[in-house]
C-alpha cells in the first residue's frame, strides 16, 4: 500500500517537475456570444457554433488567415472541363482524433446527412447544386443517391447539375464537415456531445459546461499539428455584450465577439490598438412588402423612400461608426466582384432629397396626399434608434408620418414571412461564403428568404443564366444588381464591420470579410503571461 | 404534533394540484404565443421545416401533444430540449438546478443573517445615528436594483481593484461567488433588515420584555432569550416571498456574470420558444416556491405556539 503511495507521489512530482521546466501551455480564452445549440456539425446553425467547429473540423477547403480559400483536409482537386465535375485528393496523413485515418467516405457520409430530410439541417439548400441533392432533400430520392462518392479511401468526386464555382466556398461549411462513422453508428445523432465527438480539425473536444464555457485541447493526430501553438482555447458564452466587455477588462478575455457601440468612444481611447474593426459580409436593410399596399406596383413610391434616408447620418450618429453606408446589394470586399451603386449615390445631399421629392410627387403622393407607412421590426434597442431616426429622415424629407412597431422577435419573423400585415420591415442578410450569389440569391421569387414577395422574371431569369453561363457570371450578376436598384424591393441601410477586441498577446490575427479565425493560425506572445 | 403532521400532509397533497395547473397554463400559453422553435433570421425549406416538426410531435394536434408531454412528465421525463439539440430538459436541469440553488441558497443566508443582526442594531440604538445611517442604507438598498448594483460591483471590485473576477464559474470556486450572492442578496438583506428593527422595536415594549427588563435581567439575554424569537416571526413570513425573488432575481445576475444557472434558461427558453425547457423551469420554480412556503409554515407553527394551538 505504502509503495503504491510512493509511485503516485513520485509520479506527481516528475510530472510537476515537467510541467515548470517545459514550455509554459498557451492557453486563449474567447467570447463567443450566444450559448451554442449543438456541436453536430450538419446541425449547427449560430455563428457562435460555427467559430468552436472551425477548431473542430476541418473540411476539404479551409479559409486561411487572410480570408482566400486554401486546402484543407484535401491536399488539391481537379476539376472537369465543363466545371460539372471536382475530384478532391485527400491528405494521406488525415487523422480524427482519436487516430483513425479520415476517409473519402466520411465526407460522403457528412454530406448525406446534411441534405437528409430527417436530419433537419439549415444548410440543405446550400448543397442544392450537387446532383440529387434537390429531390433528396424533398424527401423524393434516398440520401445514398447524392452526387458525392469516394472513388478511393483518398479520393472523392462530387458531381453538380450545373457549374459552381462558389461551390470551394460552400465546402468550408460546417455543413460539408466530414463525420466520424463508426461514432454515428454507434450514438445516432448524440455523436457530437462532449466525451463522444471525434473530429478532424486542429483541436479536439475536451468540455462543455453549458452556459458557461467549451473548451478544446490540441488534437495531436492532427496531419499538421507540429504547426498548431494553442495548446488549450476556451470559447466563453457571452450574451450579454457590457458584461463581455467588462470580463475583457478584467483581463478573463484574450479575444471578445463584440464591442459595445454605446462605449466605443471609450474603447477608441482606451484600448486603440486591440480594437478591430473591418468590412464583414452582411447588410442591414429595409424589406418591402411588395404584395400589399401601398408599396406594390409603386417603384417611384420606394424608390423616393430609398433616396430620402442618409446613410451617413445613420452610420455615424446611430452607429457610432459601427458599419459602412450601403446603397448597392452586395457589400464591397466580395471576391471577384465590383461592388456596384445606384447613380443618385453620389448626388449631393440637396440633389439627393429634391430626386426624392420629385419621385415621391411622381409616385402621387405630396402634402395634400402624405403617405402614411409603417416599419416593423422586433424589440431591441438598435432597432428602436435606426427606425426612429429613418422615420424622422422620411418625415423632414418627403412628409410622410411613420408608425413604428416593435414587436418580439418570434411574433416579427411570423409576420415577415406570411407577408399579411407587414410594409417595410427590418431585415440582415449574413453571407454563407465570400461569393456574390449568397446575396443576388436570396431575392430570386422562389427562394424561402424573399420575404419582400418580390417577382420580377428579369431578376430570376439573370439569376438563372449566372449559374449556367460561368463565364458571364459577374456581369450578369451585376444587370440582375441593377435590376434591384430600378425596382427597389429592399432599400439597404448599413454593411456590417466585424468588430472585436484582440489583446495584444495575441499573434495572427487578421481582420477578413468572412470575420473566420482558426485558433491554429494564432499564437500567443511567450513572454507575457495571461495578465 | 400529531396536527402538525396532518397539516403537512393535507398541504402537500394541495401543492400536487397546484403544479398541475401550473403545468397545463404554461402549456397552453406557450403554445398561445406566436411563433415557433424553428422560426430563425434564417428560413427553411418547408420540407425540412416539416421533416422537423415531425421528429418533436409538433405536427400532431395541441391536445394529443398535452397529453404526450403528461404521459411523459409521469415518468420524470421532462422531453426532448429544442433549442440544444440532443439534450433532454432534465439534464440541463440537472446541471444549473445545483448552481442556482448554491447562489440562492447562500444569498438567503446572508441576507438573514446579516439583515436580522442589521436590524437589532438598529432597533437597540432606536433614533440614535447608527439607527438612521442604517436604515437609510437599508432603504436605498431596497431601492437599487440588481441590474445597477451588479454591473458596480463588477467595476469596482474586478475591473479597478482586479481582486475578482467579472463573470464566470470555474465549479464554483468562492471567487465566483462572492460577487454575484452579494448583489443578489442586497435588495433582501436591506428589506430583512428593516422587518427585523420594526417588529423588534415593537417587542421591546411589550409588557413581558418590560418586566423582564424590570426584574434586572441583562440586555443580551433580553434580547436573545425572550425578544428575538417573536420579534422574528414576520421575518419568518417574508421568507417565502424573499426565496421566490431570489429565483427571479437570479435571472438577471446569472445573466450579468455569466453564471451557468436555471435562470439563464428561463429567459432563453421563453425567447426561443423552447416550449419543453420553459415548462421545466416553471415547474421547478412552481415546486420551489410551494415548497418554501411549505416550509416557512411549518416553521411558524414551531415558533409561535399560538398557531400551534390552532
Amino acid at each position: 500500500m505504502r509503495a503504491r503511495y510512493f509511485w503516485i507521489q513520485s509520479f506527481v512530482a516528475v510530472l510537476a517537475i515537467g510541467a515548470s521546466v517545459g514550455v509554459a501551455a498557451q492557453s486563449l480564452r474567447i467570447g463567443n456570444g450566444p450559448e451554442i445549440e449543438t456541436l453536430d456539425p450538419q446541425r449547427a446553425r449560430s455563428v457562435s457554433a460555427f467559430n468552436i467547429l472551425r477548431d473542430l473540423y476541418e473540411g476539404l477547403i479551409r479559409v486561411g488567415p487572410d480570408g482566400r480559400l486554401i486546402p484543407g483536409a484535401a491536399s488539391a482537386w481537379d476539376v472537369s472541363e465543363d466545371g460539372l465535375i471536382y475530384r478532391f485528393h485527400l491528405r494521406a496523413n488525415g487523422r480524427w482524433s482519436n487516430g483513425d485515418a479520415v476517409t473519402a467516405d466520411d465526407f460522403v457520409a457528412g454530406m448525406r446527412r446534411t441534405v437528409s430530410p430527417a436530419t433537419g439541417s439549415n444548410f440543405a439548400q446550400m448543397l442544392v447544386p450537387i446532383r440529387g441533392a434537390a429531390a433528396i432533400s424533398r424527401g423524393e430520392r434516398s440520401p445514398e443517391t447524392l452526387g458525392v462518392q469516394a472513388v478511393s479511401p483518398l479520393e472523392l468526386e462530387i458531381q453538380l447539375d450545373v457549374p459552381t464555382p462558389q461551390l470551394l466556398g460552400v465546402l468550408t461549411q460546417a455543413a460539408t464537415y466530414p463525420v466520424h462513422r463508426p461514432s454515428l453508428q454507434q450514438y445516432g445523432d448524440g455523436f457530437s456531445r462532449p466525451g463522444r465527438l471525434i473530429g478532424n480539425g486542429a483541436y479536439s473536444l475536451d468540455a462543455w459546461v453549458m452556459q458557461s464555457h467549451v473548451s478544446l485541447r490540441r488534437n495531436r493526430y492532427y496531419w499538421d499539428a507540429d504547426t498548431v501553438a494553442i495548446d488549450t482555447v476556451t470559447y466563453y458564452p457571452t450574451e450579454d455584450i457590457n458584461s463581455e466587455y467588462k470580463r475583457y477588462r478584467a483581463g478573463e478575455l484574450d479575444i471578445t465577439y463584440e464591442v459595445p457601440p454605446v462605449q466605443i468612444a471609450q474603447i477608441r481611447r482606451e484600448h486603440s490598438a486591440e480594437l478591430h474593426l473591418a468590412p464583414y459580409l452582411g447588410v442591414y436593410y429595409y424589406g418591402l412588402n411588395l404584395t400589399r399596399a401601398p408599396l406594390a406596383d409603386n417603384p417611384k413610391l420606394r424608390k423616393a423612400l430609398s433616396m430620402a434616408i442618409d446613410r451617413d447620418v445613420i452610420v455615424d450618429k446611430v452607429l457610432n461608426g459601427l458599419g459602412l453606408p450601403a446603397y448597392g446589394w452586395v457589400p464591397p470586399g466580395v471576391s471577384g466582384y465590383p461592388a456596384q451603386q445606384p447613380a443618385w449615390a453620389q448626388l449631393s445631399d440637396t440633389q439627393r432629397l429634391a430626386e426624392a421629392r420629385r419621385w415621391y410627387a411622381e409616385a402621387g403622393y405630396g402634402p395634400q396626399h402624405p403617405l402614411e407607412l409603417e416599419i416593423r421590426f422586433n424589440t431591441h434597442e438598435s432597432h428602436q434608434r435606426v427606425a426612429t431616426v429613418i422615420a424622422a429622415m422620411w418625415k423632414q424629407a418627403l412628409g410622410v408620418t411613420t408608425r413604428l412597431v416593435n414587436e418580439e422577435f418570434k411574433v416579427f419573423i411570423n409576420h415577415r414571412k406570411q407577408r399579411r400585415v407587414t410594409q417595410v420591415f427590418r431585415a440582415v442578410w449574413i453571407a454563407d461564403y465570400n461569393d456574390p450569389s449568397s446575396f443576388t440569391d436570396i431575392l430570386h421569387s422562389r427562394h424561402g428568404q424573399n420575404d419582400t414577395g418580390w417577382n420580377n422574371p428579369a431578376y430570376d431569369a439573370r439569376i438563372e443564366a449566372a449559374r449556367e453561363q460561368p463565364a458571364l457570371r459577374t456581369p450578369t450578376l451585376q444587370a440582375a444588381e441593377r435590376l434591384i436598384f430600378d425596382d427597389v424591393p429592399v432599400i439597404p441601410i448599413y454593411f456590417y464591420v466585424s468588430k472585436h477586441l484582440v489583446r495584444s498577446r495575441v499573434i495572427g490575427w487578421r481582420d477578413n470579410v468572412l470575420d473566420y479565425h482558426y485558433t491554429r493560425d494564432l499564437r500567443l506572445a511567450a513572454d507575457i503571461g495571461p495578465e | 404534533m400529531r396536527s402538525l403532521m396532518v397539516r403537512a400532509l393535507s398541504r402537500l397533497l394541495t401543492a400536487l394540484p397546484t403544479l398541475f395547473v401550473l403545468v397545463t397554463l404554461a402549456f397552453f400559453m406557450m403554445r398561445a404565443a406566436p411563433g415557433g422553435p424553428f422560426d430563425s433570421e434564417r428560413s427553411l425549406a418547408p420540407e425540412i421545416e416539416a421533416a422537423i416538426e415531425a421528429q418533436y410531435h409538433l405536427d400532431e394536434p395541441l391536445i394529443r401533444q398535452y397529453l404526450h408531454y403528461l404521459l411523459d412528465l409521469s415518468h420524470g421525463d421532462l422531453g426532448p430540449s429544442f433549442q440544444y439539440e440532443g439534450y433532454r430538459v432534465t439534464e440541463l436541469i440537472a446541471a444549473g438546478l445545483p448552481v442556482s440553488a448554491l447562489l440562492g441558497g447562500l444569498a438567503l443566508c446572508l441576507a438573514v443573517v446579516v439583515g436580522v443582526s442589521i436590524g437589532i442594531v438598529a432597533a437597540q440604538r432606536r433614533n440614535h445615528l447608527i439607527d438612521h445611517v442604517l436604515m437609510t442604507l437599508s432603504a436605498l438598498g431596497i431601492c437599487i436594483p440588481a441590474f445597477v448594483v451588479a454591473p458596480l460591483l463588477i467595476l469596482a471590485f474586478a475591473v479597478a481593484l482586479g481582486w475578482l473576477p467579472a463573470g464566470g464559474w470555474s465549479a464554483g470556486q468562492w471567487r465566483d461567488v462572492l460577487l454575484p450572492v452579494l448583489a443578489l442578496a442586497l435588495p433582501q438583506l436591506a428589506y430583512v433588515a428593516r422587518l427585523t428593527r420594526t417588529s423588534m422595536v415593537d417587542v421591546l415594549q411589550a409588557p413581558y420584555v418590560l418586566a423582564a427588563r424590570a426584574k434586572g435581567l441583562p440586555t443580551r439575554q433580553i434580547l436573545l432569550r425572550h425578544a428575538l424569537r417573536p420579534a422574528l416571526l414576520p421575518v419568518l413570513s417574508y421568507l417565502g416571498p424573499a426565496a421566490a425573488a431570489l429565483i427571479t432575481g437570479s435571472v438577471v445576475i446569472e445573466q450579468i456574470f455569466s453564471i451557468p444557472g436555471l435562470g439563464r434558461y428561463f429567459v432563453q427558453a421563453a425567447l426561443n420558444r423552447d416550449y419543453t425547457l420553459v415548462l421545466g423551469v416553471v415547474l421547478v420554480y412552481g415546486a420551489l416556491i410551494v415548497l418554501f412556503n411549505f416550509v416557512v409554515d411549518m416553521l411558524y407553527g414551531v415558533l409561535d405556539p399560538r398557531v400551534r394551538a390552532t
